[in-house]
């Protein structure tokens, strides 16, 4: 089920999505998943539900860190789906984040196969570009579910037009040339990249990497469809010195977060 | 099977090397371009810029003047009786990349990206290294050509391979160790794609392969394609025909590509590849991603990949730090499934046996990546008998190796070395038979 819906109902109530990145596995796969429904509760409309991967490239050390925790302590991809039909359950839109080789040696097919009948919303391939992914996109447009392909400050006019075309669900728009990280600052170019990128598409688009706090979220909820925070939350759970601390620092981030959404444009 | 010598070399232009291609970078099924799209335009720029230098007279020049007044090109071949002995005594010719400026072939592809690096105006330069020979080649043209160069390294290749550490360090390159995952080479590859997408406007990622993202695997491979071109030449005039094999060591694949390419359509010129077996297939403990790896996706090629049943990758091992990689360069994995090319694992223990025999009989020290294609030669000279002319690919010195062959040998004196050491050395390495595999 797209995120679709999720994103025109924020858009009704003034103000952007609030989606929130945490990897399955992460202390464990049900300390993960009760995580997830911590951020549902918390006023987090989308979970981005990430895949831990043993090479992610696009991410800084606080994600690879929990991604190599997670794979430590023996996460598995069939744990992916059922996150995804707890974050369905909880109400949430769910997408999976996920880099590609961990789908490709499932099966593109059987992977939006699972990933629909689990409640799943689609997939954010943060190193798949369109150009390379048309078995996803056909097995993707078979099982109706959302394709979120990235693009960057650094895109031209041409990479634009051809991204959006190919996206469903929303638009990724990363505010900064870097990987995940939270930043003191999420930068001029992310509104321009929005603006250049709404020049191409009517699908709404989002802005993730850097957002750590209530402000920042504020800030980018002025001029984006959907604010994406990953690094911050996943720290509130490698930081914490027992998993129901974590929790609880989840939460009162989420809240903050939800807030600043919630204020961004009144 | 003895084809026609041709005086003249057929120097295919560049660009010319890349024509029978599929579009958009794949070779068959594999390649192509699996990256974060931050990094597209950048590669898109890289493309357009080599295409256009390739067939541009000056850059072709200054690339040819620079490997003629600095790399030393181009580079001898030697004939090594002594140590054919112990490859059935079949002829064996080594061509000496292990001659070239720095040590090794590396240095064909650095120069050559370097250069394209000032035509796109960009002014810093980002590596990765497993054994530091790559690192060691782009901090030299780096110092060369006036930029600015950072070399990521896994922390475990930082103490096996220190003195090429150093030696980045003396030529005016930040080295930094990589600490995530195995600390080996994939690990800095990551960290390197890290920098480059933060980096991407004034910087240009030297990749040290025939992989990556299009368009390095065939950029790369066609920086080296002079070693195959030079020894074709160098081999018709020293045999009178073309060799029967010729043998590689494959990391990455760059050096294996850049002596195959010229053979590609000599078809009775066998082209094998030596990859890793570390410890032994069976063990688990090894680099060999054509004996035991599927395709799948890795720093932005679709290759063969050792990786689970989830698609994590697993950790390679290997003796040798520039083979320790868990992935290969994709056109590799296209000459495998078109049947051109052939890939056979060597242990350890095999290539520190070669290692040890070429120091001994013919006074060279081999790389120890290098020496994996030499026990390859063993083998295969045993196979083909006393008639067989074998082309091997002396990629690198081994001067960067001392320490580990030291050790390995039980040569640094220390209390207890009788019991550490792994491996004998041959005590009549001149006596038929010595090299034989029990
Ligand atoms: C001497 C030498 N040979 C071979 C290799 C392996 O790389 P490739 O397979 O790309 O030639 C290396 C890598 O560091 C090397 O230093």
């Amino acid at each position: 089920m797209s995120v679709a819906p999720v994103l025109e109902k924020c858009r009704a109530e003034g103000r952007a999505a609030l989606i929130g990145y945490l990897p399955v596995g992460f202390p464990t796969v049900e300390g993960s998943i009760a995580a997830m429904r911590v951020l549902v509760d918390s006023g987090v409309d989308i979970i981005e539900i990430g895949v831990p991967y043993s090479d992610p490239v696009m991410d800084g050390p606080v994600i690879q860190d929990a991604a190599v925790r997670a794979l430590a302590v023996g996460v598995r991809l069939s744990d992916i789906f059922t996150a995804a039909e707890a974050v369905a359950g909880a109400g949430a839109g769910a997408l999976v984040m996920t880099y590609w080789n961990p789908v490709l040696r499932y099966g593109v097919e059987r992977f939006a196969t699972d990933l629909a009948a689990a409640g799943g919303a689609g997939l954010i391939t943060p190193d798949l570009i369109p150009d390379e992914a048309g078995d996803w996109i056909a097995a993707a447009d078979r099982h109706d579910l959302d394709k979120v392909f990235l693009v960057a400050p650094s895109s031209t006019p041409e990479r634009l037009e051809a991204v959006t075309a190919q996206c469903r669900g929303f638009v990724y728009a990363t505010a900064v040339m870097g990987v995940t990280g939270a930043r003191a600052s999420v930068g001029e170019a992310a509104g321009a990249l929005v603006s250049r990128t709404r020049e191409h598409t009517d699908l709404p688009v989002c802005v993730g990497l850097g957002v750590s706090d209530g402000d920042q979220a504020a800030e980018v909820g002025r001029f984006a469809d959907g604010v994406i925070v990953g690094s911050a939350l996943v720290r509130c759970l490698t930081e914490a010195a027992t998993p129901a601390e974590g929790l609880t620092a989840l939460g009162v981030l989420a809240r903050d977060l939800a807030a600043g959404v919630g204020r961004g444009r009144s | 099977m003895t084809a026609k010598p041709s005086q003249t070399p057929t120097p295919l232009p560049l660009a010319l090397a890349g024509a029978a291609d599929l579009p958009r970078g794949r070779f068959g099924a594999f390649g192509g371009r699996y990256v974060p799209e931050a990094l597209i335009p950048a590669l898109e720029q890289l493309e357009e810029v080599w295409r256009k230098a390739s067939i541009d007279p000056e850059f072709v020049g200054e690339l040819e003047r620079l490997h003629k007044t600095y790399t030393g090109r181009p580079s001898i071949i030697t004939e090594v009786p002594r140590f054919a002995e112990h490859c059935g005594g079949a002829r064996v010719i080594l061509k000496r990349e292990d001659l070239n400026h720095t040590g090794s072939h590396k240095i064909n592809n650095v120069l050559g990206q370097a250069l394209l690096t000032k035509r796109m105006g960009k002014t810093r330069v980002i590596a990765e290294t497993g054994a530091g020979q790559h690192g060691v080649a782009t901090a030299t043209a780096a110092a060369l050509l006036g930029l600015e160069c950072v070399i990521y390294m896994g922390r475990k290749d930082t103490e096996r391979q220190a003195l090429n550490v150093a030696r980045m360090r003396l030529l005016g390159a930040t080295v930094v160790p990589v600490d995530h995952g195995s600390k080996t080479l994939k690990d800095a590859v990551n960290e390197a794609f890290r920098d480059w997408v933060a980096n991407v406007g004034t910087t240009h990622y030297v990749l040290g392969t025939v992989t990556g993202p299009h368009p390095f695997p065939e950029m790369v491979r066609d920086f080296h394609r002079i070693i195959g071109v030079e020894a074709r030449e160098q081999v018709l005039d020293l045999v009178g025909r073309l060799p029967d094999v010729v043998c590689a060591c494959v990391g990455g694949g760059s050096n294996a590509m850049g002596i195959f390419h010229r053979f590609l359509d000599d078809a009775s010129v066998r082209l094998v590849g030596f990859e890793a077996g570390g410890a032994g297939v069976d063990t688990g403990e090894h680099a060999a991603r054509f004996a035991t790896g599927i395709p799948g996706v890795l720093h932005g090629a679709y290759t063969y990949v050792m990786q689970d049943t989830d698609g994590q990758t697993i950790d390679s091992h290997s003796v040798s730090a520039g083979l320790d990689y868990p992935s290969v360069g994709p056109e590799h994995a296209f000459l495998l499934e078109s049947g051109r090319a052939e890939y056979r694992p060597i242990t350890d223990v095999e290539a520190m046996e070669a290692f040890s025999l070429l120091s001994r009989t013919e006074g060279i020290l081999p790389a120890i990546e290098s020496a994996h294609a030499l026990a390859g030669a063993m083998k295969l000279g045993r196979e083909l008998g006393r008639e067989a002319v074998i082309l091997v690919n002396l990629s690198g010195r081994g001067d960067k190796d001392v320490h580990t062959a030291a050790e390995w040998f039980g040569l640094i004196d220390s209390d207890d070395d009788a019991d550490g050491r792994r491996g004998r050395l041959p005590d009549d390495p001149g006596a038929e038979g010595v090299g034989e595999q029990q």
